[in-house]
């Protein structure tokens, strides 16, 4: 057999270059929501500091700021999870499964696909927020690069989890799957600080790395706080939630070869 | 002599205080073609599918290329492949593209001319361009063939290829089975409720019933073991039965 290293991961990505170049209406859902998302708080934002008469271009780029990375992190999630479910609803699974594809070859083919949502969709909202808000994401310089990276990996670890969650309780938790992201949104301060939170959240609020992503890049924005201790931060939590993510799918894996899980997932 | 293919020894599976698969061993030559049969609910596709590694065992073993499949499931898998009516590529991808991605997925290096030529032997090459939902049930049962046979597999696993398909499309993807497994000298294990399907293209079959072998042997010989005139009717008493003595004791 002719195998060549990392042809798996290049399958599954193939296979969504395929999808996504070939279905336009699959193209318009990449855009669709970010963008909606960005217009109207954007114009919300702005419509409230005008209201208010105070100062304008800080909370607008808070919140800007804030629509724009929280993208990263979803698209990196939805890279993760809907490419999984992606097999699941077109009763691919088995097939994949019965492949010899490693565990980490997929799952790298998946946070491959969620890179390349974020590399797709991030500069044509950026765009979007420049000409229609005059905010400049490249203004963060080479802040990009960890306030990315952070986001990517975490949004990584919360895919695994909620494919994890799919594996374990099947279709029934797709909702959950799906959900997953904006479940943890209210608490890792995407567009208010953390001492927003009650008191007693703040803990479980500061154990996301996105909470500090978020914190330093409203820090960075002020300019009244050093950052780089922030985000060291969010890569350690990073490597302690990515490690956790990979148990739990390993178990469920495991759990799910013990009672027959895999085949009633994918023919269900 | 060359050693089995695949060698299944004493596997025993429990979902619960249900066993669904209880003490089977078999082996399976090269260039041979098994095929499983059973009741619903008799175990077939519990071993199937704990020989692709989807299922684990409570007990036993699985060996395929004198290898254990709990430590070389990836090597293995390698050199295997599956088709079932039960599962299907995706079908908002053209075939030529789901051909692509499953030939990467198996590492074949050459993947182009491998998916064009596996497309010719299948006569599917025309569809190469077609929507893979919209083909009809026989061009999908064709397309996932071609998918099967991709990596040139010497262990093939069909679980019910024929399934819901119309007499003609089935008499047709029985002899393109038939063929290229000789050409190719692919091992095959077969399910099937087609027992004309099973009688056509099985060398031995393995009759399951409450997760246990009760019987084991070319058609024929097993027809002969039941006094009977055709497998269907070997199926039905099989069914019918209840309990049943079990390979080995009679």
């Amino acid at each position: 057999m002719n195998a060549f290293p990392f042809s798996p991961i290049a399958g599954i990505v193939l296979r969504y270059f395929f999808l996504y170049t070939r279905n336009g209406l699959r193209a318009f859902e990449l855009f669709f929501w970010p963008l909606n998302t960005l217009l109207v708080w954007g114009f919300l934002t702005r419509y409230l500091s005008h209201a208010g008469a105070g100062e304008v271009s800080l909370p607008v780029s808070f919140l800007l700021g804030g629509v724009l990375l929280w993208d990263v992190q979803f698209r990196a999630t939805q890279g993760v999870s809907v490419s999984f479910l992606e097999d699941v609803w077109t009763r691919n699974l088995l097939n994949v499964f019965v492949a010899p594809v490693r565990t980490w070859e997929l799952v790298a083919g998946f946070c491959t696909v969620g890179l390349l949502r974020v590399v797709i969709t991030v500069p044509i909202l950026s765009l979007m927020a420049f000409l229609a808000f005059q905010f400049n994401l490249l203004e963060f310089n080479f802040w990009l690069v960890p306030f990315f990276g952070n986001l990517l990996l975490f949004g990584w670890s919360m895919g695994m989890l909620a494919n994890a969650l799919v594996l374990r309780w099947g279709q029934a938790a797709e909702g959950l799957a799906w959900a997953l992201p904006f479940l943890l949104q209210p608490f890792t301060a995407v567009y208010y600080t953390v001492e927003t939170l009650p008191r007693f959240l703040q803990p479980f609020s500061l154990a996301l790395p996105s909470t500090h992503v978020f914190e330093a890049m409203r820090h960075a924005m002020a300019g009244n706080a050093p950052i780089a201790q922030g985000l060291v931060l969010a890569f350690g939590l990073n490597l302690l939630w990515l490690g956790i993510a990979s148990l739990v799918m390993h178990r469920v894996l495991g759990i799910a070869r013990e009672r027959g899980l895999l085949t009633k997932v994918a023919t269900q | 002599m060359r050693p089995p293919l695949l060698t299944v020894q004493n596997l025993v599976k429990d979902f619960g205080d249900f066993r669904a698969v209880d003490g089977v061993s078999f082996e399976l030559a090269e260039g041979e073609i098994l095929g499983l049969l059973g009741p619903n609910g008799a175990g077939k596709t519990t071993v199937m599918n704990m020989l692709l590694g989807l299922i684990s065992a409570n007990s036993g073993s699985i060996r395929i290329f004198g290898k254990p499949l709990e430590t070389h499931r990836i090597q293995i898998l390698r050199r295997m492949n599956f088709s079932s009516a039960y599962t299907s590529l995706p079908g908002n991808l053209l075939v030529r593209q789901n051909l692509t991605v499953f030939a990467m997925l198996y590492g074949i290096r050459d993947w182009r001319s491998r998916v064009r030529e596996t497309m010719e032997r299948f006569g599917v090459a025309d569809l190469a361009d077609r929507i893979t939902g919209h083909l009809s049930a026989g061009e999908a049962t064709r397309v996932n063939l071609c998918k099967a046979f991709l990596n040139r597999p010497e262990l093939l696993l069909l679980d019910e290829p024929t399934a819901s398909l119309d007499p003609d499309v089935v008499d047709k993807v029985r002899t393109l089975i038939r063929e290229t497994q000789r050409e190719a000298g692919t091992s095959i294990i077969y399910t099937s409720h087609n027992m004309q399907d099973i009688e056509l293209v099985c060398d031995r079959v393995l009759f399951l019933h409450r997760g246990k072998v009760i019987r084991m042997g070319t058609p024929d010989e097993i027809k002969a073991s039941f006094d009977s005139s055709s497998l269907e009717d070997v199926f039905i008493q099989i069914a019918r039965g209840g309990d049943l003595e079990i390979a080995g004791d009679r």
